[in-house]
């Protein structure tokens, strides 16, 4: 007997993020130097590893509170404080989530009604658009331009916002351009905000991760921003620490309080192990953490470098640990320059569309690689520019 | 500032070239050269040295840690005899040490007995040395901060967005 369709429709048109064929094609391909990964190759720092093992060795096993040990949040409250000046109540504004990720999904959850318009910059990380179609609301792109050093400008968001408008995603620094936000480029957007009446999921993974003269500031420090904004983050870019699924989501109770619910009756808690690992990441890796945002630096540098010996064109990002050159000028879409990189030289980047069609015309290049592998992947796009474009 | 970030770049890898550290660290070559060069002065940079894994070639190497007791001596402290021992080529590393022994003679040969012949014959015996325990290093995991092992390979997927 046939079986009915048992699959929510807004699932299946749900699009598996990015190419899947040219991912698949790269992953099964052998002598792949990847450019690709959205990772730190960096392990994770030896004391906050040990920190796990022991508490494993304590029989630290067990479920802790919904919102994330104790101990944590208040380690969270003064984290913020100190490097963004975030003032956040552990018992009530911090959940501690499965990745900053949940935290996206569960705002989101906790938000939105159908028909419920989510402003959402593009290109940005390929989450957002699917989750906020799962809860119901509905996304409405809003371009992130070149020419702007891909900041999110407040005319573009006034071309977008209609009456059903509810929440501004912001994605910065940004994944996949690198391209940060001052306070002077915030405060535009903060008085759309609040002149809309919108509410901010600020999505700040990468936060300790900029260059230069530029620390990342918060758009939930902002004058009045606060009470609208909710400030995710986590622990995978910044302490190298992906494989632990660790985040947390800092905001008004109002919201904390509703999106713990959804947390308690899905998830229960994050990773007992990981919490307790990143209770000594907070207190002792900032040495650490200084020490790599150094060394991306300097691989930054050397990237920007190259490409332009190479006559690539690209905008210097200021943050996270990608760049994003432009190909326009090789005539190719971005997933046909990835697809013959990678046949020619197996050298693997991200076309940009992977990140929405604003991101049409760039590649996206990560340096969480070593000074040795960017030298000899970057000698390779040099000779499929030079050979066959 | 830059010689801060030049030494923690050096101390991993003496062979980056100053072309590559004047794009890493975002100034011009002639400041980096200038700033090398200074510090090669100021003996701030004492050298440049190659970490060998002894144990991956076919050349015998052993290498030992001495603890050495000695009687200090006036207007001369530790140095003099110090200098008496650091002056000898098996010797690689000379410290004066807090705890309970003085010195810390690190002592490098082809073969255990060289090792032990250089202790009795011309270590122990030197004015001033009380004693010595020599320690056999077995196995090296870890040293100037890199592991002997191979390098771990990269476990992360090809794309990641």
């Amino acid at each position: 007997m046939a079986v009915r369709d048992f699959i929510n429709p807004v699932v299946r048109q749900m699009k598996p993020s990015g190419i899947r064929k040219f991912f698949d094609i790269a992953a099964e391909m052998d002598n792949v130097i990847s450019l690709g990964v959205g990772e730190p190759d960096f392990d994770t720092p030896w004391s906050i590893r040990e920190t796990a093992i022991y508490t494993l060795e304590q029989g630290r096993t067990h479920y802790t509170a919904n919102a994330g040990l104790k101990e944590l949040r208040q380690e969270l409250a003064s984290y913020a404080f100190r490097k963004y000046q975030l003032i956040y109540d552990p018992l009530h504004e911090i959940l501690v989530t499965v990745g900053g990720s949940e935290a996206i999904d569960l705002s989101l959850k906790a938000m939105l009604e159908a028909g419920d318009e989510v402003l959402i910059p593009e290109p940005s990380y390929v989450s957002y658009i699917p989750c906020t179609q799962m809860a119901g609301g509905t996304p409405v792109m809003v371009p992130l331009r070149e020419e702007n050093q891909f900041k999110l400008m407040a005319d573009d968001l006034e071309k977008k916002v209609t009456p059903r408008s509810k929440i501004l995603i912001m994605p910065f620094p940004n994944n996949p351009t690198g391209s940060i936000m001052t306070k002077e480029d915030l405060e535009p957007i903060a008085d759309f905000v609040k002149a809309h009446d919108l509410f901010v999921i600020s999505d700040e993974i990468y936060a300790e991760l900029t260059y230069g003269d530029h620390p990342h500031v918060s758009i939930g420090s902002l004058d009045g921003m606060k009470e609208r904004t909710l400030v995710i983050n986590g622990f995978s870019k910044t302490f190298a620490m992906t494989g632990w699924r660790l985040g947390y989501a800092m905001g008004p109770d109002w919201l904390i309080h509703e999106m713990t619910k959804i947390h308690q009756f899905s998830i229960m808690c994050a990773p007992t192990n990981s919490q307790y690992a990143a209770i000594n990441a907070l207190r002792d890796c900032d040495e650490q953490v200084a020490k790599m945002r150094r060394e991306y630096n300097r691989r930054r540098r050397f990237l920007m470098q190259r490409l332009s010996e190479m006559g690539m064109d690209c905008f210097e990002p200021f943050g996270a640990f990608y760049v994003f050159p432009s190909i326009k000028k090789y005539g190719l879409s971005s997933e046909e320059f990835c697809r013959r990189l990678l046949f020619d030289q197996r050298v693997a980047v991200v076309p940009g569309d992977a990140f929405g069609p604003d991101g049409e015309g760039h590649v996206r290049i990560s340096y969480a690689y070593s000074i040795d592998a960017l030298k000899k992947a970057l000698e390779r796009i040099q000779a499929f520019i030079e050979k066959e474009l | 500032m830059l010689r801060e970030e030049l030494l923690e770049v050096l101390e991993k890898n003496g062979r980056v070239s100053v072309d590559d550290l004047s794009v890493m660290l975002g100034v011009s070559k002639e400041e980096i050269i200038h700033e090398m060069d200074q510090m090669e002065k100021e003996n701030v940079i004492a050298g440049y040295h190659t970490l060998i894994n002894w144990d991956k070639t076919n050349q015998e190497r052993v290498t030992a840690m001495i603890e050495v007791k000695v009687v200090p001596q006036r207007d001369e402290g530790f140095d003099a005899i110090a200098s008496r021992i650091y002056g000898f080529d098996e010797v690689s590393s000379v410290f004066l040490m807090s705890g309970p022994f003085d010195l810390m003679v690190i002592v490098e040969g082809k073969t255990m007995q060289q090792v032990s012949l250089f202790v009795r014959e011309r270590l122990a015996v030197l004015d001033n040395v009380t004693s010595t325990a020599t320690y056999f290093i077995l196995k090296r995991y870890k040293d100037y901060g890199i592991l002997m092992d191979s390098p771990k390979k990269d476990e992360r997927m090809t794309i990641w967005l």
